[in-house]
């Protein structure tokens, strides 16, 4: 049962896919809506299914599936392998249900757009080669997904490409990642030489019982993280993430909730086992995943663009996952990937339905006071931004940073012998990180729908639009609730959902801890209604003119940083072997001798030609000559027979 | 009993001819340089003359017939191209005016 439903999730919204790609634009936009949703409703109702087997089962039951064998050489295997535990569930409950939410959603955003059955092929492709990524039990098949997720990012992207800046961005983002499927790819060979196959199974097995030396596992776990780091935008390949901006609105909810940016997340999640015994990486994870949570935070903090406000809010709570896989704490990890997806999801819809009602205005000082006219989507939005900032109780979000906290608390590095790298310092990060992370989001909120009234909104948000917002809404809200902190009532849903056996008891977790990770979201909406929020707010608009702030908000810096590290110096390697040396070396000989050449066939053609003259003069003399001779006067006809006969006669005789 | 000896003959044969051709080089008559025609067929004609007296042959003087006919036709001819050029509307004699070839 579970083999056939296997497949059959994939291939659900890859056939809509192919559907929507090889019709090409002939069919009506509802019928290309219907497709796509119909095809995601089926993904999702086979999820379901997948999952009620699943937990039906045992505990650390797994459905898999062998669809054929890839390539069988000497020394190394691969299939094209699905496997279904407890990991890969939650990450297709999520990708498919907040998929299917999008894809309604999408279906009335793009209804205008004429390349609506373009945009629906990408993004159903999109989701079937994210459900590759997640359900795929070989290493190499699942670099398939990762991949045809980077691809159909790509032209996602790049979707309105009559602007040129629009498919920069879609490059960018293609490049930035290739260089971490690069790296991941090396990762993979560096396993697949040391453990012959890239089974996952196979492959953890190896790294356990030590078959893997130490450095070549450290090495690839290096390699994947990087890939990892380029495929989730954390520093230092985060600077795609806004530019991605450029797509459709429902394109950016994909990439930030379901898809794409959380396959580093799911990978490292999926490979815990291989970074737990790589102690350097998973501290390097951390760190690279606190710096990069203050550093999206502080650059969301001065942006004014509703939508980049979201995308480095993503490349933020990225980095809380990330910091979480670092401490070993996959779960959280995990937990907070899911409920990030929902009020991720719901913040992007949320902004798509006001940018599209107030004219494509996405300035957030432009905007305000919106919730005069869009009460709904402002409740949606508060939602989704409460949900973000982690506010205590009553929304998921506080429940999964909560988990990351604690986990965060009582990890510690020993990187060498004396230095060791505490947990307690990583966790003040991810704190500060939290208070910023509130403190933007609702600075965006109270501009954005309190504030002073700015652009008039006009139409209302249709009704397919409104009933995935509502389910976000719910799902932000009652999605943490499955799992609580530890001080709280025993209810271990989730954790106990992944990992049954381990017991979760961080009996010597302070009881201020969670206090204090409850009471800075609340402290941040404080700052934020101080400084934004009052009739009279404190802050009304940057003060633009700090160089530090300027700097910050389009995120420049780091985009000049690596146009000198990168660009230039790859512009300088591009230019040097255009202009080679060695071929101005080779082209230089080339020219001499053909000089050369062309000289000695001068000279020569010129003593030929001086000859021929010659001869051609001496030639037309005697023409001339003889020509004189013939000169009709019978007199000389007469003198030069006489003449002739003189000579003649002269030779008989006196030879 | 030849009152000249051959080898006077052909010195005069050859002093004839000498007169004619120079004859024909030199004049620019036609008339003339007919007449210097018939003074070398003449030189020519005496040499057969003194060659069949030397040798006794009658065939020399059977040659002088000949060339005699000979030059008679040759004059004939010459003068009625001359007189043909007359008709054709070229009242001149001179050789070196008929040196282009047009009617």
């Amino acid at each position: 049962m579970g083999e056939i439903l296997l497949p059959l999730l994939i291939l659900s919204p890859l056939a809509a896919s192919l559907i929507l790609f090889v019709t090409a634009g002939r069919m009506s936009a509802y019928a290309v809506g219907t497709v796509a949703c119909v095809s995601m409703g089926l993904s999702a109702a086979i999820s379901i299914a997948l999952s009620i087997l699943l937990l039906s089962g045992p505990a650390t039951g797994i459905v898999q599936t062998i669809l054929w064998p890839w390539m069988h050489i000497a020394g190394f295997s691969a299939d094209i392998a699905f496997m279904l535990d407890r990991i890969s569930m939650v990450m297709i409950l999520v990708v498919t249900i907040v998929g299917l939410l999008i894809h309604i959603y999408a279906a009335s955003y793009m209804r205008d757009d004429p390349g609506i059955a373009r945009f629906f092929g990408s993004m159903t492709l999109f989701v079937a080669s994210m459900l590759v990524l997640v359900l795929a039990s070989d290493l190499l098949c699942l670099f398939i997904g990762w991949e045809g997720v980077g691809l159909c990012s790509y032209l996602l992207i790049g979707f309105w490409y009559d602007n040129p800046v629009n498919t920069a961005a879609a490059r960018k983002a293609f490049y930035m990642t290739r260089m971490g499927d690069a790296a991941l790819l090396c990762g993979l060979l560096l396993l697949a030489t040391a453990a012959d196959s890239l089974h996952i199974g196979t492959v953890l097995a190896a790294a356990a019982n030590g078959q893997i030396t130490p450095t070549a596992l450290n090495m690839a776990a290096l390699f994947i993280l990087i890939g990892a780091l380029a495929k989730s935008a954390q520093i230092p390949f985060q600077t795609w993430l806004p530019d991605a901006m450029a797509g459709p609105t429902p394109t950016s909810a994909l990439i930030h909730a379901a898809t794409m940016v959380t396959a580093g997340v799911y990978l490292i999640a999926r490979l815990h086992d291989l970074f737990a015994l790589a102690v350097p990486v998973m501290a390097l994870t951390a760190v690279l995943g606190a710096l990069t949570i203050l550093m999206g935070a502080c650059t969301a903090l001065v942006q004014s663009d509703l939508k980049r406000i979201l995308a480095w809010s993503t490349i933020s709570q990225l980095g809380y996952m990330f910091l979480a896989l670092g401490c070993g704490v996959w779960q959280a990890a995990l937990f907070h990937l899911m409920t990030h997806a929902f009020f991720k999801a719901l913040l992007f819809l949320t902004a798509g339905a006001v940018i599209v009602r107030t004219h494509h205005e996405q300035d957030i000082f432009r905007l305000g006071g919106l919730h005069h006219t869009m009460p709904g989507l402002t409740a949606a939005f508060v939602i989704g931004a409460s949900a973000l900032a982690g506010l205590p109780l009553v929304t998921a979000g506080f429940y999964s940073k909560e988990m990351i906290l604690s986990g965060v608390w009582p990890a510690h590095f020993r990187l060498i012998h004396e230095l060791m790298l505490s947990g307690h310092f990583l966790w003040g990060m991810a704190l500060l990180g939290a208070f910023l992370t509130a403190l933007y989001i609702f600075r965006c909120v109270f501009i954005v729908f309190f504030g002073k009234v700015g652009t008039t909104a006009t139409g209302r948000t249709s009704r397919l639009m409104t009933i995935p917002l509502a389910c976000l809404c719910v799902l932000s809200l009652c999605g943490g609730i499955i799992e609580m902190p530890t001080t709280f009532p025993p209810l271990h849903l989730f954790s106990a959902l992944l990992d049954p056996e381990a017991s979760h008891s961080h009996a010597d977790e302070p009881g201020w801890l969670v206090l204090a990770g409850a009471v800075v979201p609340l402290a941040g909406l404080g700052v934020a209604w101080v400084l934004w929020g009052r009739p009279s707010p404190v802050m009304c608009e940057i003060p633009g003119q700090a160089a530090v702030i300027r700097f910050a908000r389009t995120g420049e810096g780091i985009d000049v940083l690596y146009d000198r590290l990168f660009v230039q110096p790859f512009r300088f390697l591009t230019w040097l072997t255009r202009h080679d040396i060695l071929d101005y070396v080779i082209t230089g000989t080339g020219r001499l001798t053909r000089t050369a050449s062309t000289s000695v066939l001068r000279a020569r053609s010129d003593f030929l030609g001086t000859l021929t003259l010659w001869g051609t003069n001496g030639i037309r003399g005697a023409d001339r000559l003889l020509g004189q001779i013939q000169n009709g006067r019978v007199r000389w006809y007469a003198a030069w027979i006489a003449g002739g006969l003189c000579a003649a006669l002269a030779m008989a005789v006196l030879s | 009993m030849p009152v000249f000896s051959f080898n006077d003959t052909l010195l005069l044969a050859t002093i004839l001819f000498s007169v004619g051709l120079a004859g024909v080089l030199i004049r620019r008559n036609m008339l003339f340089m007919l007449m210097s025609l018939d003074i070398m067929l003449n030189a020519a004609a005496l040499v057969f003359v003194g060659a069949g007296a030397r040798w006794h042959d009658a065939a020399g003087q059977v040659m002088f017939l000949l060339i005699l006919a000979l030059a008679a036709v040759e004059t004939a001819v010459g003068l009625a191209i001359i007189l043909c050029l007359h008709a054709r509307g070229r009242p001149t004699l001179d050789a070196d005016t008929g040196n282009l070839l047009q009617g």
